[in-house]
């Protein structure tokens, strides 16, 4: 471990947010119009401020990295973590503060960028390839490598457009893996692909960080950054909260019982509704408000809601996300028909308690909704209330509750083992 | 590739890099590979191929000699053939025209490569003005046809046609740098750029000989750049039955000029902020 290779100093991105009602676009007409406007406001007086606010996605970062670190970068979405990586990469330009970087840097904050459905296996390598900076002497050198370690040979002249994603997502990362640079910037894309390629993967980053080269890559997996890391830095809101040893940083990341926005919600009366839900939250056993629970934990969801109008059908209903891949929708005239038949004027507080334990590490989205069975929708609220679950009190080795497994859920099962004895009956 | 002791970089707000140029030059391979991919793309899944690229030049020349040289029966330069005199046009101008299409669109249409990816931005647009010329090499063929059939041998005045391309390529890349920088801003530019095209076509002298144009008028005219760069490629392939308006003709590699330069100036001064609008 040697020199200062990267020195991040009060370094700051702001970025505008428009609340306009047309899209992210600007066009002609726009500029032309709030141009105009903004000249009359300035000609009477008035003030420019129209509907932008500013939004600090980093403020204050410094930190440094020293020839040979592998420094992983944690925090919640929205914590400035990608914005950081893009700035190193010198894709976006801060608004304040100074990097200096000392070496040749490659990133990949997505793998496959640059492929091109169109293009075969072989001609996408090149493309790639040259995209991340390599040279074509290089990648000729490397080709062999990369075809056996994204295990595609068979279909190196197929266009990529008919391969599987799985096929896609190996090449894409063997291609980023044979990158040589002194400064290596990944986001999260080894998360990618089956459990046996991510190994592979897990191990090559190694072997890059046993090269002496600097690694600084972000990472959501607790796990990954316990592997790899030297040291780890934990950004909150744009700024950076800890920077110190892998261990003691993901331990209070993972405690801090910072309330998200997302694990409770309240919403506006609207008394043109028949059935409204106004408010919702996320609730632990103790009753406790929280956005993170462990794998063990009880998890209660809790939602307020107004009857305006007696009427027969109106339902309320929930539907769990995990990762956005939809797991199931339930409805409270489940559990109690007499609600279908008719549902009293009054205001009303439901709890459902999820099955526990059944819900691996993840990321979880609750979509509520109101409707009237058979006829339509009153309500849908989008993932409107989210929390993550880890597996926190257990130890990671405990591979039956491991996000890596297979599968979209984890259930204790009881297994009864015997000796098999000879010409009888097991299991009677 | 260097050992030496890496140069340092320095990121800050509004610095224009010094290294930019340096690192155009080490990623110049990659113009290469864009443009090498938009051809193999270009033509993958069709049944003709590379044709296309002879085909569309033809038959414009074609509609174009018959709809001015026979109907309208406007002057040809000295005893140029009609078709030759078209086509001396038609290719820059169609190198132009697809050149300021590619070029516009091409940065939307790498959208993913630039919020992902660092490289000079300036490839990009490049690239697609590459593309262009490559189809204009091939298009330069029929020319060459045209000349065989018609007997025609240009004189020494060929030599300086690369000249003449440069100019071309400029202009193309000129135009093009504004409007790919102006298309990630403002989409506007995505409907004004087609009608840009179209209506060049008939304020361009492609289909006609611009000595036509009246003579108080010509100065006026050549406020249009590629009326520099049609009558130059004419005055070069014709040979002496075409003769150059110098006036006219110094305004137009003037204006391809500042053109050229502004484009540069505006690409750059935006490309810091394209990942974050794009």
């Amino acid at each position: 471990m040697g020199e200062t290779v990267i020195r991040v100093e009060n370094l700051s991105k702001k970025y505008l947010l428009r609340h306009e009602q047309a899209g992210q676009y600007k066009t002609l007409r726009d500029a032309i119009v709030s141009g105009a406007s903004s000249l009359k406001q300035r000609l009477s007086g008035q003030s420019v401020r129209a509907k932008r606010e500013e939004f600090w996605a980093l403020k204050d970062v410094s930190f440094e990295v020293k020839q040979g670190e592998v420094v992983g970068i944690i925090g919640r979405n929205g914590a400035g973590k990608s914005t950081l990586l893009k700035i190193l990469s010198r894709i976006t330009e801060p608004t304040a503060g100074r990097v200096s970087i000392r070496g040749r840097v490659a990133s990949l904050l997505e793998v496959g960028t640059g492929f091109h459905p169109e293009l075969t296996g072989r001609e996408n390598i090149f493309l790639n390839g040259a995209i991340l900076g390599m040279s074509r002497v290089e990648i000729n050198r490397k080709f062999d490598e990369i075809v056996a370690f994204a295990e595609v040979e068979k279909f190196l002249d197929t266009p990529v457009k008919h391969y599987s994603s799985g096929m896609y997502v190996r090449l894409a990362f063997a291609v980023a893996a044979h990158l040589e640079p002194e400064i290596l910037i990944i986001d999260e894309v080894l998360a990618v692909g089956d459990a046996s390629f991510q190994k592979k993967c897990l191990g090559k980053m190694e072997e890059v960080g046993k090269d002496g080269r600097t690694v600084i890559f972000v990472s959501h997996q607790m796990d990954m950054i316990h592997a790899l890391c030297d040291r780890c830095i934990l950004l909150d809101k744009g700024s950076v909260m800890l920077s110190s040893y892998p261990e003691e940083v993901t331990e209070i990341y993972l405690n801090s019982s910072i309330i998200g926005s997302q694990a409770r919600f309240k919403i506006e009366e609207d008394e043109n509704l028949a059935l409204q839900i106004i408010s919702g939250k996320v609730l632990n056993s103790n009753n406790q408000n929280k956005d993170r629970f462990d794998v063990f934990e009880q998890i209660i969801i809790e939602i307020e809601y107004i009857v305006r109008k007696t009427r027969a059908g109106a339902i309320v209903n929930f539907e769990l996300k995990r990762n956005a891949t939809s797991l199931f929708f339930s409805f409270d005239t489940d559990c109690s028909p007499d609600l279908l038949h008719s549902r009293q004027e009054g205001a009303y507080i439901s709890r459902v308690k999820l099955p526990c334990p059944l819900l691996k590490s993840g990321f979880y989205s609750l979509t509520l909704g109101t409707g009237v069975a058979n006829v339509g929708k009153i309500q849908h609220l989008e993932n409107i209330l989210a929390f993550n679950v880890e597996l926190i009190s257990q130890p990671s080795s405990l591979l039956s509750y491991a996000e890596t497994r297979p599968g979209l859920i984890a259930v204790p099962l009881t297994w009864k083992t015997q000796t098999r004895l000879k010409n009888s009956e097991v299991f009677v | 590739m260097e050992n030496a002791s890496p140069p340092e970089i320095i990121i800050e707000a509004g610095r224009t890099e010094a290294q930019y140029w340096r690192d155009l030059w080490r990623y110049r391979e990659l113009f290469y590979f864009l443009a090498w991919r938009d051809i193999l793309v270009r033509y993958k899944q069709t049944a003709i191929g590379v044709a296309w690229a002879l085909i569309r030049p033809f038959l414009t020349m074609l509609v174009f000699s018959v709809v001015f040289g026979r109907l309208a029966n406007l002057p040809s330069e000295g005893d140029a053939p009609y078709p030759i005199l078209v086509f001396a046009a038609l290719l820059p101008w169609q190198f132009f025209a697809n050149a300021l299409s590619e070029c516009s669109i091409s940065l939307i249409g790498n959208a993913n490569l630039i919020s992902k990816v660092y490289f000079p931005r300036l490839v990009v647009p490049t690239s697609a003005v590459i593309v262009s010329f490559v189809d204009f090499l091939i298009s330069g063929i029929i020319l060459l046809g045209l000349m065989a059939w018609y007997n025609f041998v240009p004189d020494w005045r060929i030599v300086l046609l690369p000249l003449f391309i440069a100019i071309a390529f400029a202009a193309a890349m000129g135009a093009g740098l504004w409007l790919a920088a102006l298309n990630v801003q403002y989409r506007d530019f995505r409907y004004i750029v087609p009608f840009l095209v179209q209506f060049g076509l008939y304020v361009s002298p492609v289909g006609f000989s611009s000595s036509i144009v009246p003579q108080r008028w010509r100065l006026l005219y050549s406020l249009n750049p590629m009326v520099g760069v049609i009558d130059g490629f004419r005055w070069a392939i014709l040979g002496n039955r075409s003769s150059l308006y110098w006036p006219g003709f110094c305004l137009s590699l003037l204006l391809v000029a500042a053109l050229f330069f502004s484009g540069i100036w505006y690409f750059r001064r935006m490309e810091r902020v394209f990942a974050d609008v794009i």
